[in-house]
């Protein structure tokens, strides 16, 4: 179980997170949705120690966070559209984590394969199109068997074919046992994979629950419908 | 060191890839090529190389610190979420910054004396100390240029100020030393010279390099004072024990800064 208590977040003069509580249940895939600025991805940077919120308190499981890394070593995070240096290889990359980890654990890439990848692996990052460097992305998020994944807009940029395979991997990894956290624009996408809805606006949880439960109380037939209602304001609901 | 050593490798892989280290070597050592060959020779190359080593290494330094910082905000993000300590990646950072470029500039500089058989010589011996005073400006700069890239997260912003920090520092100063020594040239000025010389880390190196060489007449008025006021021996260690503040300080906070910052 991963808690959010009463987190605040600011960045310069911008409030993104006011008072947010917030759970996220252990082996199930949440889905973190919310419009743009709703604070899906400070969530997420709090939750990796990327940022330190100025009020509240984040544990993961019994770990309270404070500032110790330790506890990463668990997680596996795919950044949003992330560019890394050009001239760099995702083998490159994937040695570098491997070494900052120990240098111990041999990374398991069952995925590049998947994603077919091939030699795109050891070739600079800066001569790759856009959906093979997120594949690269993803490769290197999965690559140490992470019990916690943090996913942020992990489809963005892929074909069809990378993003299925993708997402069979998610669930894959959920029905080993792990925890996901995704946040994605594409509700349908979301509402294959997730089991839990985090539903945020203005840094604040409105609404958090089964995706099943919030179409019941919505009375919408999906995801996408539910969260708009949700939005319009037409349903508005305590948060647990 | 098992966190410091992979940074490093990849540090100076993408250096070495991203052709532009090799650029500024190639242009130091075209510069120093043209120096041996058409100022004559001896004492007045090493002056000029002092010049030049005083303008294009701080300037090299806060210009490619800042830039890098920038650039790289996105693979630091995904080595913050590796279970590594914020301290360790700082470290591993700043030397994968400051280490290749410092290799660059030195090749640059010794390049020329190389190839016209000039290091074992007298000459080579002068180089010595030049070599050093730009392996420490690197490295003062890289730092000044990690504080304000992370402090400011507006690239162009950020760039503008390490920009002014060089003109101030390598331009302005002097002019700012002239207008004081001219408005109060009545009074005693020997303490605020010291102050002002310990100011500007630039004027610090330049002193250092002149302190006791037949060249002493380019010390300025700051290293003139120095040098009666202190003698060359103690005036030397005085400088070195001001420059090395002017590397811990700005990487004492720059680390502070990134161990606080919100990414």
């Amino acid at each position: 179980m991963i808690r959010f208590r009463s987190v605040s977040k600011r960045f310069g003069r911008r409030t993104v997170l006011q008072g947010l509580t917030a759970e996220i249940a252990t082996g199930r895939v949440t889905g973190l949705v919310g419009p743009n600025g709703a604070g899906k991805t400070t969530l997420l940077k709090l939750l990796l120690g990327l940022a330190t919120p100025e009020a509240g308190t984040i544990a993961l499981g019994s770990h309270f966070l404070d500032g110790s890394p330790k506890y990463r070593a668990t997680i596996g995070y795919m950044p949003q559209i992330a560019r890394f240096p050009a001239h760099l290889s995702g083998r490159e990359l994937l040695r570098t984590l491997v070494a900052l980890r120990g240098g111990a654990i041999v990374p398991e890439l069952s995925l590049a394969e998947a994603f077919d990848l091939g030699e795109a692996f050891d070739r600079p990052l800066g001569v790759l199109s856009g959906g093979t460097r997120q594949k690269v992305n993803a490769v290197l998020a999965f690559a140490f068997r992470p019990e916690l994944l943090v996913l942020d807009e992990p489809t963005a940029g892929l074909d069809p074919v990378a993003s299925r395979v993708l997402k069979d991997r998610i669930l894959a990894d959920r029905a080993a046992g792990a925890t996901v956290l995704i946040t994605s624009h594409v509700l349908p996408e979301l509402e294959e994979l997730a089991d839990d809805v985090l539903f945020l606006t203005e840094g604040v949880a409105r609404w958090q629950g089964g995706v099943h439960e919030l179409k019941v109380t919505t009375g919408q037939p999906t995801l996408e419908r539910a969260i708009a209602c949700l939005l319009s304001g037409r349903a508005i609901l305590a948060v647990a | 060191m098992n966190t410091l050593l992979p940074l490093l490798r990849l540090a100076v892989r993408e250096a070495i890839r991203g052709r532009w280290l090799v650029g500024i070597a190639v242009t130091l050592a075209v510069a120093g090529e043209l120096l041996l060959r058409f100022g004559g020779g001896g004492a007045t190359t090493v002056v000029s190389l002092i010049d030049i080593v005083l303008i294009a290494t701080p300037l090299v330094g806060l210009v490619a610190g800042t830039v890098q910082v920038h650039h790289a905000r996105d693979l630091t993000e995904l080595l913050l979420a590796q279970p590594v300590s914020r301290r360790r990646l700082f470290l591993g950072l700043y030397l994968g910054n400051a280490l290749p470029l410092a290799v660059a500039i030195s090749l640059g500089l010794i390049a020329p004396f190389v190839w016209h058989g000039m290091v074992f010589g007298a000459l080579g011996a002068r180089l010595v100390p030049v070599l050093g005073a730009a392996i420490i400006l690197t490295f003062i700069s890289t730092a000044l240029a990690f504080l304000v890239a992370l402090r400011v997260d507006d690239r162009v912003r950020a760039l503008g100020i390490a920009l002014g920090a060089w003109l101030v520092a390598a331009v302005v100063w002097d002019g700012v030393i002239l207008l004081v020594a001219m408005l109060f040239g009545q009074r005693p000025l020997e303490g605020a010279m010291l102050v002002m010389l310990a100011l500007n880390p630039l004027d610090l190196a330049r002193v250092l390099l002149l302190l006791g060489t037949d060249a002493s007449a380019l010390l300025g008025y700051t290293g003139a004072v120095l040098q009666h006021a202190l003698g060359t021996g103690a005036g030397r260690a005085v400088v070195v024990a001001t420059l090395s503040l002017w590397l811990v300080l700005p990487l004492g906070i720059a680390a502070r800064a990134f161990q606080r910052k919100s990414f």
